[in-house]
């Protein structure tokens, strides 16, 4: 469904992405790991057509969408739904209006079948009762599933998850990927998830891809991954230093 | 911009030439970025869906919140220009001319130009703030991945409200400060209020009160152009959102008084 080729993306003197290439299956979860810092947000955005790359294309369904602007860009973002990394919810609305907002704006549904909708993703997501609060109202997890049933409401084939769980207590971490997994197989759209939630995402993801240097090192069935002989790989999944890391925390441990 | 990284470096010597030249390019770019920005938002402004509850609240939040700033300054203006041209004119004894020389210097002049400088100040930096926040916590992407303009929700409401509202408070500020001046002059120093009226009408035509509608209405499209622009293309975090306040300020004051002298020049 979205084939990424050669993708690269520079800022400056600092090269983002260098060259990435990555498949993405109808209906998978696929969640690109990778460290902090390391492009994986940058890559999310040329898949959304936020950001264009120096070089490389991002296929969607045959079309380039990186070649696309205006109208025809938006033809592709309106088959997409997007979690953001802060939730990005509308301060300015309640709750029931942020999740309400793009069946307003894009659809011809009636008040009444639009509130429908709205009350069921919110049901969905554990919040039926919150619709009248302010996001500045209500805590960060409920902010997320806010998001989540935004991303939702119109029913995109396509939902990218930006770090939908930073910031969050494990069991709220827990209880985002839970809710991600069960609307998934109920709603049947293709995930692409960015995270650094390690060993978690294994559980939810169908196929892993290790994002590192600017480059998928590598990719396959989360399982797989897993068992993964790439030092690069393991050291990520095991939280270990880097030697150059390992002497700065001596040094810092050493003058303590 | 991104270039290409490993691009050779120039030679030491002519590295203030590249610095120049870049900065010239930046500029020019800059400029074609900000002049893009304003085609844009007008070329919309006259498509289809339009967004009236956004509009009239963006009325609410240039005009009505700022009518009780308008009114206290609009009084203290016309008030010290009553002092002071009274003062002015009785050394010649031509205080008869007071109230078209308040008239004239308000609606021409200072009711346009402060006004606007006052609402750039009171809401001008917050419609740079609200749009800059809404930059840096996504939901300004949150609008464009829902295929939405948001130069349709945040740009247009904002410029069509400023067109709309600030003749409107050009209005209030030169009535008031007319009647401030006439508190002055009349009550306090004695002037008949005959005089001060009387001769206003036989000296302020259409014409002078066209040049301040002309006036306020380009400062009404400029003040929301910049700040919103700036909200648009502010940097990264609270830092980013309070430069690009100060900028919008800044800016729009100073343009403010380049398009008044322009204006000044060109209208009858």
């Amino acid at each position: 469904m979205i084939r990424v080729e050669r993708l690269e993306k520079s800022f400056g003197a600092q090269r983002v992405l260098r060259g990435v290439d990555l498949d993405v299956a109808t209906g998978e979860i696929m969640v690109v790991i990778g460290r902090s810092g390391g492009g994986k947000s940058v890559l999310l955005k040329h898949l959304i057509g936020l950001l264009r790359p120096d070089a490389g294309a991002v296929y969607v369904d045959g079309i380039d969408i990186t070649r696309l602007r205006g109208t025809a860009l938006d033809k592709i973002r309106q088959r997409y739904g997007v979690v953001f990394q802060g939730g990005a919810l509308f301060d300015s609305m309640s709750v029931f209006d942020n999740v309400a907002f793009p069946l307003r704006e894009r659809s011809r549904l009636s008040r009444a079948e639009i509130a429908r909708r709205v009350g069921e993703k919110l049901g969905q997501v554990g919040l039926a009762e919150m619709g009248d609060k302010n996001p500045a109202e209500i805590s960060g997890g409920m902010r997320k599933r806010v998001a989540i049933a935004r991303a939702l409401v119109t029913e995109p084939e396509v939902v990218f998850f930006d770090e939908p769980t930073t910031g969050l207590d494990p069991i709220l971490v827990n209880t985002i990927h839970h809710l991600i997994q069960d609307l998934h197989r109920r709603l049947h759209f293709t995930a692409i998830m960015v995270s650094h939630e390690i060993p978690e995402i294994f559980a939810i993801a169908d196929r892993v891809a290790m994002l590192h240097e600017g480059r998928i090192i590598e990719s396959g069935a989360a399982g797989s991954i897993q068992a993964s002989t790439n030092p690069v790989v393991q050291q990520f999944i095991r939280g270990e230093l880097e030697p150059a890391e390992r002497g700065a925390s001596q040094y810092a441990g050493a003058r303590a | 911009m991104s270039g290409p990284p490993d691009a050779a470096p120039f030679p030491a010597v002519l590295r203030p030439i590249e610095a120049v030249g870049r900065g010239s390019l930046d500029l020019v770019a800059a400029l074609g970025r900000f002049g893009r920005f304003l085609l844009e938002t007008l070329a919309l402004t006259f498509v289809p869906p339009f967004k009236l509850s956004r509009l009239v609240d963006r009325i609410h939040f240039i005009g009505f919140r700022s009518l009780t700033i308008v009114v206290l300054t609009g009084a203290f203006t016309g008030m010290v220009l009553g002092l002071q041209i009274f003062l002015v004119l009785s050394r010649f004894g031509a205080e008869g001319f007071l109230g078209p020389a308040v008239a004239l210097a308000l609606i021409r002049e200072l009711g346009p130009v402060l006004c606007a400088v006052f609402v750039t100040g009171l809401a001008g930096s917050a419609l740079t703030a609200e749009i800059g926040i809404m930059r840096i916590t996504e939901q300004i992407d949150a609008l464009m991945v829902m295929a939405l303009s948001p130069l349709r929700y945040l740009a247009v409401p904002a410029i069509v409200a400023g067109v709309i509202s600030f003749p409107l408070m050009t209005a209030i500020f030169d009535v008031v400060g007319i009647f401030g001046a006439y508190l002055v002059s009349v009550k306090l120093l004695g002037l008949s209020a005959g005089t001060y009226f009387g001769e206003m009408q036989t000296f302020v035509d259409r014409r002078d009160i066209m040049v301040g509608v002309w006036k306020s209405l380009c400062f009404g499209i400029l003040v929301p152009w910049v700040c919103t622009y700036k909200g648009f293309h502010c940097g990264h975090g609270a830092e980013g959102v309070a430069r690009a306040t100060t900028q919008a300020v800044v800016l729009s004051s100073v343009l403010i008084l380049v398009l008044d002298y322009v204006l000044g020049s060109l209208l009858p």
